[in-house]
């Protein structure tokens, strides 16, 4: 089973195909960062980046790593000096970073959702048939274009979260279903019982996919019931699939780019 | 209390007439700024008067009328990142600031501006966590602010011409300003900014005339001052880095708008943390005047006494919050206190005129300190390596300011609730000017991978619920510190409160809701929706007869009034 070394190029590589898309081809200097130097720029990003820009990246309003679009830096050259020099008239200051630090740094920008653990990753093809069959997926989740819209698109899953998170997801549905996705029951004045799927939410205001595919929008003080559950409708495929069978499914999952 | 301030409104009346009858309609003369509370249609002042209570005794807007507000004007900017200022009215004219050191005047009644003067800070700056201004003070015939690149300027209250321009200190160690000026008697009165790279922070008064510089503090004192012993010198062989000298580059900075005290003539002013901001083994100590509240003499500078919140803070719990200064009747018994619910979890009563410790209790749920002594020190319970220590690096409250009704005499604090950190503490050698926080706190996330309330700015979808930390207004009795009414948000809250005296309270929400509750109660009495998140103190002002009420969301300065009431 291939697992640390390809997880790691397997995520580097996910980075590399984000700035693909969004740059041209000369958007890296490198074809290949050093796991040893994104970790060390882990550190370096926390001690002296996180302080404005967050832990999450994406703190600085028009700013976030997690997308992997540097707009002012196309290439590894131009992030350096951009971060050598700062950005005058804006907060993003001057760094004077030693060369271990900068290579460090600009290794994790270009890396963003790099894995330090050990993932098993099976083969993407057979993960598609899992995905299809006998995982059922596609049953509540949508895939370029297929499938019902209740569950969350995975279209684009690969980019946005690491294999690792993917991997806990799979194992433990209930315990990392990202509360925002959590499903909803409304009971409204009328008695009208609504089901669906969080979208958002603030103090007095509920936005929901229901379980016919609508986007729908509620007062809260105009509902007579309104239930966020905890409990995921996913099955916990870690009873339900062999380890093969996981690190296939997650290898397609992992390659769902958009 | 009432009577006393119809009397002070009935005098000021009559001074201010004078003063117009004089041509010297532009003027705020000290006295006006003493005396601001006795002139609600103004708000002359960061926090509407030395107090620092924001509570207006303009009483047009009521429980029963507010949801007749309508919006009567916006103003636009296009500036990126948050906008954390206050405006200032002065008899109709509106001073307001915008990142990242413009002022503007507008027409308090239309939203059309005067004049707008541009500073422009040098790109080098050192400024931490964005180009944040939070307002200006008036005195005189001018308008100061103070600069991201660590300059004070004054400006020409109506033509808004620079009258003098200088410099308090070396923006390359990272030196800045980002508050808003205090202005009292012939003097203005600022803090630094910079705590998270290594300042050593200061406290400093100009004279308002010339720009001199008339005296400064230095919130960490000096080799032979009282105070120095608290950054204690380095065992012979320690265990980890320690830094001989860290009180020269220790932080404590002072980087939100302290409050005044006519009478003792004191001015209150509230300290940052220590630095490097999460390892405190390299700072033995108990780092004075890091996390304080420091009582100066306001014609010297000199230290009457302090009152330190967090000792060794490792949490990065700044006590800068606002001194909200009151005068509260109990009993017989007069108490002149300050109010002050801290960062770090705590609401706290002290004794203004000595600094004593009179009450201190959470006000949120924590597990960094068991509780305080009896002298208000902390006993700590630090949580074990990897778990989470409640409140988080941002705090149960944090700069944007609290209100004191002493209508209700209700305190009033914009909080966060069951938001935690995990915090790791690492050595780090100090390098001028930049980041120094030694470690980095990572917010808890009580759901593996999903997203936690972003520190500073907000998107439009809510996707970090509330699983990770909630807002609320809090209302607690201001001498006992029990609380009398709790209103919850979904989501964290940055916005400041404002009372009145018809007991409508004011404030926003990140989701950009602009909401007045009943001071009383907490009862919801009206919202609108206002679209950018809401992160300054909202104002209230009065023009032609007419009560305004001001707010900042996201890039819109929106001004509302009563339907009818023109």
């Amino acid at each position: 089973m291939n697992r640390l070394v390809l997880a790691r190029r397997l995520s580097v590589c996910a980075v590399l195909c984000l700035f693909g898309l969004v740059g041209p081809s000369d958007a890296q200097d490198h074809t290949e960062y050093s796991p040893t130097d994104i970790e060390y720029g882990i550190s370096v990003y926390r001690a002296q980046c996180a302080v404005c820009h967050g832990e999450s990246g994406d703190e600085i309003a028009g700013v976030d790593f997690r997308s992997g679009q540097l707009r002012r830096a196309s290439s590894d050259r131009e992030l350096r000096q951009l971060i050598q020099d700062g950005i005058p008239g804006t907060g993003m200051l001057a760094f004077d970073l030693d060369t271990a630090e900068m290579t460090g740094v600009v290794a994790y920008l270009r890396n963003w959702n790099y894995e330090v653990d050990a993932i098993s990753l099976g083969d993407a093809a057979r993960g598609q048939s899992i995905f299809e069959g006998k995982a059922d997926c596609l049953s509540c989740h949508r895939v370029k274009g297929r499938g019902p819209r209740v569950a969350p698109d995975l279209t684009a899953i690969g980019t946005g979260r690491p294999p690792s998170s993917l991997q806990r997801t799979l194992l433990d549905p209930t315990g990392t279903m990202r509360p925002i996705n959590r499903p909803v029951e409304l009971v409204l004045a009328d008695g009208t019982r609504v089901t669906g799927r969080r979208l958002n939410e603030d103090t007095y205001t509920v936005q929901i996919i229901d379980d016919q595919e609508r986007l729908r929008s509620f007062d809260k003080d105009q509902l007579q019931e309104f239930t966020v559950l905890t409990e995921s409708p996913m099955p916990a495929y870690g009873d339900l699939l062999d380890e093969q069978e996981l690190a296939d499914l997650l290898a397609y999952l992992v390659s769902l780019k958009g | 209390m009432r009577g006393n301030a119809a009397a002070q409104r009935i005098v000021l009346a009559v001074v201010v007439s004078v003063m117009v009858a004089a041509g010297l309609s532009a003027q705020v003369p000290f006295e006006r700024l003493r005396e601001a509370a006795a002139e609600p249609h103004n708000w002359l002042t960061y926090s509407g008067t030395y107090f620092s209570q924001r509570y207006s005794e303009l009483d047009q807007v009521t429980p029963e009328n507010v949801d007749d507000l309508q919006l009567q004007w916006v103003y636009q900017n296009a500036v990126a990142g948050p906008w954390q200022s206050t405006p200032l009215v002065v008899d109709g004219v509106m001073y307001v600031t915008q990142r990242p050191n413009d002022i503007i005047a507008l027409d308090a009644r239309t939203g059309r501006v005067f004049w707008i003067y541009r500073y422009n800070p040098s790109p080098n700056h050192r400024a931490c966590c964005g180009s944040n201004n939070r307002g200006v003070a008036v005195l005189g015939d001018r308008v100061f602010m103070a600069t991201l690149d660590a300059h004070v300027v004054a400006i020409d209250a109506t033509t808004g011409v620079e009258l003098w321009d200088v410099t308090l200190a070396d923006m390359d160690l990272a030196y800045s300003f980002t508050l808003a000026p205090l202005a009292i008697e012939g003097k203005v009165i600022v803090g630094t900014a910079g705590g998270d790279r290594g300042v050593r922070g200061f406290i400093a008064a100009l004279d308002a005339e010339t720009g001199a510089e008339v005296w400064r503090f230095h919130t960490i004192p000096g080799p032979g001052e009282p105070g120095h012993e608290t950054w204690e010198p380095c065992p012979p062989d320690p265990v980890t880095y320690c830094d001989p000298e860290a009180w020269m580059h220790g932080g404590a900075a002072a980087w939100l708008t302290g409050s005044y005290d006519p009478e003792l003539n004191l001015i209150y002013w509230g300290t940052g943390n220590p630095g490097p901001d999460f390892y405190r083994e390299q700072r033995p100590g108990d780092n004075l005047y890091s996390d304080s509240v420091v009582a100066l003499d306001a014609d010297t500078g000199e230290l009457r006494w302090y009152f330190q919140f967090t000792p060794a803070d490792p949490y990065d719990y700044d006590a800068v919050q606002i001194p909200v200064l009151a005068n509260i009747e109990r009993n017989d018994t007069e108490f002149k206190v300050m109010l002050w619910a801290n960062r770090n979890g705590f609401y706290y009563v002290l004794d203004r005129a000595t600094g004593r410790f009179l009450t201190g209790l959470p006000f949120i749920d924590l597990n960094w300190a068991e509780g305080l002594d009896d002298s208000g020190r902390p006993v700590e319970t630090p949580q074990p390596p990897g778990e989470p220590t409640f409140p988080g690096v941002q705090g149960g409250t944090n700069w944007y300011s609290p209100a004191y009704s002493p209508r209700t005499e209700l305190f009033y604090i914009p909080a966060w609730e069951n938001y935690g950190s995990v915090f790791v503490g690492e050595p780090q050698e100090y390098r001028p000017g930049e980041s120094f926080i030694g470690g980095r706190p990572t917010t808890y996330e009580p759901v593996p991978d999903a997203p936690t309330p972003p520190g500073l700015t907000r998107g439009p979808i809510n996707d970090w619920t509330e699983e990770a930390g909630q807002g609320a207004v809090i209302a607690l009795d201001a001498l006992s510190g029990a609380q009398r009414w709790k209103f919850e948000m979904t989501d964290v809250i940055s916005s400041g409160i404002l009372t009145t005296a018809s007991n409508v309270l004011f404030t926003g929400a990140r989701s950009g809701y602009f909401q007045a509750l009943h001071a009383e109660t907490g009862e919801l009495l009206w919202k609108a929706s206002l679209g950018g998140q809401i992160v300054n103190g909202p104002m209230t002002y009065e023009v032609d007869g007419r009560q305004y009420v001001a707010v900042i969301s996201g890039h819109s300065l929106s001004a509302f009034a009563l339907r009818g009431s023109e």
